[in-house]
C-alpha cells in the first residue's frame, strides 16, 4: 500500500507546536541551528518510516523555495 | 617493503619467430583478479584459453583487500574460496569515530552469516587471490598464462578478433573467436576500440598505508568522519592477514603525490594516529584518485569487457574487484554455451543488459557513500555532521551513516533471460535473485547447497515423505537428457535432508515446489509443481533462444 503525505490541516495546537521549534533554537548559534533543524529532520523522518511519504514532503518544500525565489 | 611480487618468466610463443596467425578460442586481456578467476572459470569448463599479460610480475602491494560473501562464494565453485577464507581475516566489530572525541560515535557488530557456508566478507590481500588462482590454473592443461605479452592492436572481424601483440623478443598476431578484456581501468582494449568510458572523476586523492605494529590491536573496523588527526577528512583502518593494518587516510586534491607517499612523511600521520611511540614497519605505500565510470557497452563484437576495464567505482564498499568477479561468474557459463553452439548472440548480449545494471547500481551505491563521506555542500556537511552526533546517544540515527555500503550482489528483476511467476509465491527468491546458501546432508554427511549447484543448469525439487512420484522421476530423467541437460537437486525425502528446514524457509517451499537455476546459481524460474513444458520454455528463455 502506498501512503501519502496528509496535507490536509493536521493540528489542534499551532500556536504551541511552533512555538515548540522556535523555542528548540534559543541560544544556539547560526550553525548550531541548522544542525539542530537537520537533527529534527531526520528524527521526524524516522517516525514516518516511509520514503514515499518523505518525497512529497521534500517536493511541497522545495518547489515552495524555488517558487519564492526572486 | 615486505612483499616482493612475484616474477614470471616471459612466454615468447612460436608465432613470435613463424610470423604465422595463432588460433585460440578464448583470449583473456590482463592477468588481474578478474581475468584470472574467469580463465579459471573457463578452464575447468574445458575451454583451452590464453590469458595475455603485460608485465612480468603480478601487481604490487595488497590493492583490493575486501572479499565480499556472493564473490567468496563464486571462488569457492571454482576451487579457491575456502583457502581463501581460511587465511582471511573477518570482522565482526566495527566502531564509528567523529572529530575529536575519543570514545566512538557508536559501535556495531555484523552478526556472522548464520548456515551458509561462505562468510558476510573477509579482508584479504589481493595477491593471495592471485597466487591461489594461479596455482589452480597451473594444474589445468587448457590454460596458459603469457607474462610479458601485450596488446597493441586488435580488429573485429567475421571469425572473432585480430590481434596484435607484443614481447621483448619480437611480435605475433592471434585469432581468438573471443576476447575478454579485464584490463583494468586503463583498458588499452577499451582505448584501442575507442569506446566510451563516461563518468567522474573524484577531486581528492586517498593515502594507502598498509603496516605491520609491533603491538597486537584488536580485530574491528575504525571508520574516523572528521578526526584531530586528518582534519576535514576521513580516515579507516581495518586488518588483513599476517598482521598488516590498512590505514585509509583521505588527504584532498591539492597534494603532492611523489611527495605524500614518502616513508618520512607517511610516519607523522601514523604517530599522530596511534601516539609518538607507535612501532611499525611498512609494507606498502600508495596514493590513488577515483573514479565512478561505466563503458558504454560490455560487449563490442567478439570483444567483452569484464571488471574495471568496464566499470569503475569509489573504493567504499569494496565493489570494484567484488563486482569484477561477478561479472566474470556471469560472462563464463554463457560463453561456454555459446562455444558449445546451443546458444546464440542473444545470450552474449544478456551479459550487457544485466551487468550494466549492475555496474549503475554499483556506480550509484559507491557515489553516496562518497558525497557522505566527502560532502558536496553546506547543506550536505551539515546533514553528515548532525546524522554523525545525533547517531551517539539514538539508534534511529545509525542508519543513515554510509561509510561504505558493502557490496551485495545486484539482482536483475527485468532480465530478458527471467521467466516471471505465473502463480502467488510467499518469500523464497525471485527470478532475477541469486540463490542462498543453506545447510542440507547427503547420505548424513553435511554438505551445502551452493556447492551442490554446481556449473549447469539445475532444478531443486522439494518433496514430502512421499519422495518423487514415478510421473516426476520421469520428466526429471527427459530434462536431464536434454539437449542442454538440466540435471536435478531433490530436497526432502528421496534426496537430501533439509535437517534445519532452511533451504525450505529461504526459498518459501513446499513439496512438489521447483526451481529453475541458471549455471551461474541465478534464479531463471519457479514453479508450484513440475511442468515439463514450462521447464523447457524457461530454460530455453534463460539462453537467450527464441522458438516460434
Amino acid at each position: 500500500m502506498t501512503n501519502f503525505l496528509n496535507t490536509d490541516p493536521n493540528l489542534s495546537d499551532y500556536d504551541d507546536t511552533y512555538q515548540m521549534i522556535i523555542d528548540m533554537h534559543l541560544d544556539l548559534t547560526e550553525s548550531e541551528s541548522v544542525s539542530t533543524n537537520a537533527k529534527l529532520i531526520l528524527a521526524l523522518v524516522n517516525h514516518i518510516g516511509d520514503s514515499n511519504v518523505v518525497r512529497e514532503a521534500v517536493d511541497i518544500a522545495r518547489e515552495n523555495t524555488l517558487k519564492w525565489r526572486n | 617493503m615486505v612483499y616482493i611480487p612475484p616474477k614470471y618468466k616471459a612466454v615468447y610463443p612460436n608465432a613470435v619467430g613463424s610470423k604465422k596467425v595463432e588460433q585460440v578460442p578464448i583470449l583473456i586481456v590482463g592477468a588481474g583478479p578478474v581475468g584470472l578467476a574467469l580463465a579459471l572459470d573457463l578452464g575447468l569448463r574445458g575451454h583451452r584459453v590464453v590469458i595475455l599479460n603485460k608485465e612480468k610480475q603480478l601487481t604490487d602491494g595488497s590493492r583490493a583487500i575486501c572479499y565480499a560473501k556472493r564473490p567468496l562464494e563464486i571462488l569457492d565453485r571454482l576451487g579457491i574460496g575456502e583457502k581463501m577464507v581460511d587465511k582471511g581475516v573477518s570482522w565482526n566489530i566495527g566502531k564509528v569515530f567523529f572529530q575529536d572525541k575519543l570514545d566512538p560515535v557508536y559501535s556495531f557488530d555484523l552478526l556472522p552469516v548464520k548456515d551458509q557456508k561462505m562468510p558476510g566478507m573477509i579482508n584479504l590481500q589481493q595477491y593471495y587471490n592471485e597466487e591461489y588462482n594461479i596455482e589452480a590454473l597451473e594444474a589445468l592443461g587448457n590454460v596458459e598464462l603469457r607474462w610479458g605479452n601485450g596488446l597493441t592492436k586488435l580488429e573485429n572481424n567475421e571469425d572473432g578478433v585480430l590481434v596484435d601483440i607484443s614481447t621483448d623478443e619480437g611480435d605475433y598476431q592471434m585469432q581468438a573467436r573471443w576476447l575478454v578484456a579485464c584490463d583494468g581501468s586503463r583498458s588499452i582494449t577499451r582505448t584501442l576500440l575507442d569506446i566510451g568510458f563516461e563518468g567522474e572523476t573524484f577531486q581528492d586523492n586517498f593515502l594507502i598505508a598498509d603496516v605491520k605494529f609491533k603491538r597486537q590491536y584488536p580485530t574491528e573496523r575504525h571508520f574516523w568522519f572528521d578526526p584531530v588527526f586528518n582534519p576535514g577528512q576521513s580516515v579507516l583502518l581495518h586488518k588483513q592477514p599476517d598482521d598488516v593494518w590498512r590505514i585509509d587516510f583521505q588527504v584532498g586534491w591539492d597534494i603532492d603525490r611523489e611527495e605524500i607517499v614518502k616513508p618520512e612523511n607517511v610516519t607523522p600521520r601514523i604517530k599522530a594516529m596511534f601516539g609518538e611511540d607507535v612501532e611499525f614497519e611498512y609494507e606498502w605505500i600508495s596514493v590513488y584518485t577515483f573514479n565512478c565510470r561505466q563503458i558504454e557497452r560490455f560487449v563490442e563484437g567478439s570483444v567483452l569487457f569484464a571488471g574495471d576495464s568496464a566499470h569503475l567505482v569509489s573504493p567504499f564498499g569494496a565493489r570494484g574487484a567484488n563486482t569484477g568477479f561477478q561479472d566474470g561468474d556471469n560472462l563464463a557459463w554463457k560463453l561456454d554455451m555459446v562455444m558449445k553452439g546451443v546458444a546464440g548472440e542473444e545470450l552474449i548480449a544478456s551479459y550487457d543488459e544485466e551487468r550494466s545494471l549492475a555496474a549503475e547500481v554499483n556506480i550509484l551505491n559507491s557515489t553516496r557513500s562518497t558525497d557522505f563521506i566527502t560532502p558536496k555542500s553546506e547543506a550536505s556537511t551539515q546533514f553528515r555532521n548532525a546524522v554523525l552526533q545525533l547517531s551517539s546517544n539514538h539508534e534511529f540515527a545509525r542508519g543513515f551513516v554510509n561509510s561504505g555500503r558493502l557490496s551485495m550482489p545486484v539482482p536483475y528483476p527485468k532480465s530478458s533471460l527471467n521467466t516471471l511467476d505465473d502463480s502467488v509465491w510467499e518469500g523464497g527468491v525471485e527470478a532475477g535473485e541469486n540463490c542462498i546458501d543453506a545447510p542440507l546432508k547427503k547420505n548424513g554427511e553435511a554438505i551445502w547447497l551452493l556447492n551442490s549447484l554446481g556449473w549447469d543448469f539445475k532444478v531443486i525439487i522439494f518433496t514430502d515423505d512421499e519422495g518423487l512420484s514415478a510421473d516426476q522421476k520421469q520428466k526429471l530423467m527427459q530434462l536431464a537428457e536434454a539437449e542442454v541437460p538440466v540435471k536435478n537437486i531433490v530436497i526432502g525425502s528421496g534426496g537430501l535432508t533439509d535437517t534445519k528446514g532452511l533451504a525450505a524457509k529461504r526459498y518459501g517451499a513446499v513439496a512438489g515446489d521447483v526451481y529453475l537455476i541458471r549455471p551461474d546459481q541465478y534464479v531463471a524460474a519457479r514453479w508450484h509443481g513440475l511442468d515439463l513444458g514450462k521447464v523447457e520454455k524457461a530454460v530455453d528463455k534463460a539462453m537467450g533462444i527464441k522458438r516460434s
